[in-house]
């Protein structure tokens, strides 16, 4: 029957489309256990050590360490984490939305910023722009290791070391739930003490050994790299959850229409027969 | 009723111990160094070595770690590590096969070899022996 063959075409694209979403959604579950279980493995270590700088802010060193004073700001740094790949909802762009709040605040401002990058999504989006780029890195995969972001985070403390930047930013997506994944921009730099606990109160200093540069040149620089790779996995967690759900609401859709297509298939198919059926009649009352 | 101390142990992967002791040991960079409750406030690096807490006269718990740095707040230990094993996990058939690779890799006179790793990964391993060592005279 010649009726609906383009209709008929087009359920069936439709229908492989839903495939290969449906097929999308089901690995994106499976990595985002996975991702997400790696999130949480990191998180005491960087919530502790999150801790031990949160008292050191307190204490009264003899030495202080650059990294704890704030100057006057006339250029950042801002690393920004971004996913690989696309296909995962509006993740990436509600992140690069507000990083571009941010750029225009501090343009007003008169502060000039460098970027550095962490996946692909983000170097293409800011080499579009015209930010200076000072580093980037991406194909870290689902399983990424420190080692692999230490050079850009070197990049930027040097930058800092030097007295190029003023401060230095980290943007990235904070994993709520599976649902929600909210952008953030944090400081990194300087250190901001923040509230003070109850019993660290008053006038003190640790004992450093073997000296307090040594040892905070180590913990700082480890603090920082723990920051940045927590907010990659993080990254990584949210990548997944959005892809996973935007592919369910896409093989949704397409379910969808499939239907509403194949009622107007169904239609036509009857309208068809019954034009006939009322020609063979007529034609059948002429003889 | 003896005074208590809390302690943290978290590596880079996972938290490995959490809870009170009477008293901490660790492998200070300029020595071992055994931590009791209202210590004064400390900040340290760790050598690769025994990391052990005290719960009671009769509990105790080792671990290995592979480095990492050491906060002592009055009531309160934190041990960030690299990497920490429980010592009654640890690979021993492993800890024997990297030893004597590094060995032979330092023992290698053609130059194209990383001494630093090399010694790293032999210090790494001969650590873990040591820490499974006490462990085992301890128990027995």
């Amino acid at each position: 029957m010649a009726v609906g063959k383009e209709i008929r075409t087009k359920i069936s694209s439709i229908k492989n489309t839903q495939k290969i979403t449906r097929a999308m959604e089901m690995v994106a579950a499976s990595k985002m256990r996975k991702t997400k279980d790696r999130m949480q493995a990191t998180r005491p270590y960087s919530k502790k050590i999150g801790q031990i700088i949160k008292h050191l802010a307190h204490a009264n060193p003899e030495y202080k360490h650059p990294f704890l004073i704030s100057r006057e700001t006339k250029r950042v740094g801002l690393i920004v984490v971004s996913s690989d790949r696309g296909l995962c909802g509006g993740l990436n762009s509600n992140l690069f939305r507000k990083t571009l709040g941010k750029l225009v605040e501090w343009e007003n401002a008169g502060i000039e910023v460098d970027v550095c990058t962490i996946g692909t999504k983000g170097s293409s989006f800011f080499s579009n722009l015209k930010t200076n780029l000072v580093g980037q890195v991406s194909k870290l995969g689902d399983v990424p290791h420190l080692q692999d972001i230490v050079g850009i985070i070197k990049i930027m403390l040097d930058l800092y070391n030097e007295g190029k930047i003023d401060q230095l930013y980290i943007a990235n997506n904070d994993f709520v739930n599976t649902m929600t994944q909210r952008p953030v921009i944090e400081q990194l730099l300087p250190i901001i003490a923040s509230d003070i606990e109850e019993n660290i109160k008053g006038h003190w200093d640790y004992i450093y050994e073997p000296d307090a540069k040594d040892v905070l040149d180590y913990l700082l620089v480890r603090y920082i790299e723990s920051i940045v790779y927590q907010g990659l996995v993080e990254n990584n967690a949210c990548e997944q959850a959005a892809r996973m759900v935007a592919m369910k609401s896409a093989s949704d859709n397409a379910g969808n229409l499939i239907g509403e297509l194949q009622l107007v298939y169904n239609k036509a198919r009857q309208a068809a027969i019954t034009q006939e059926i009322s020609e063979i009649v007529a034609g059948a009352a002429a003889v | 009723m003896t005074m208590t101390v809390h302690v943290d142990i978290v590596s880079a992967e996972k938290e490995i111990f959490s809870g009170l002791a009477e008293m901490v040991f660790a492998p200070a960079e300029l020595g071992e160094v055994g931590i009791s409750p209202r210590h004064a406030p400390l900040i340290t690096r760790l050598s690769p070595g025994e990391v052990r807490v005290k719960v009671s006269e009769k509990e105790h718990y080792p671990f290995y770690i592979s480095g990492g740095i050491l906060e002592v707040q009055p009531h309160l230990v934190t041990v960030l590590a690299d990497t920490a094993i429980r010592a009654k996990d640890i690979d021993e058939a492993a800890a024997i096969a990297a030893k004597a690779e590094a060995e032979e890799a330092l023992s290698d006179k053609s130059g194209n070899v990383d001494y630093a790793t090399a010694q790293a990964q032999l210090l790494d391993a001969i650590m873990q022996l040591r820490t499974l060592d006490r462990y085992r005279k301890r128990g027995e």
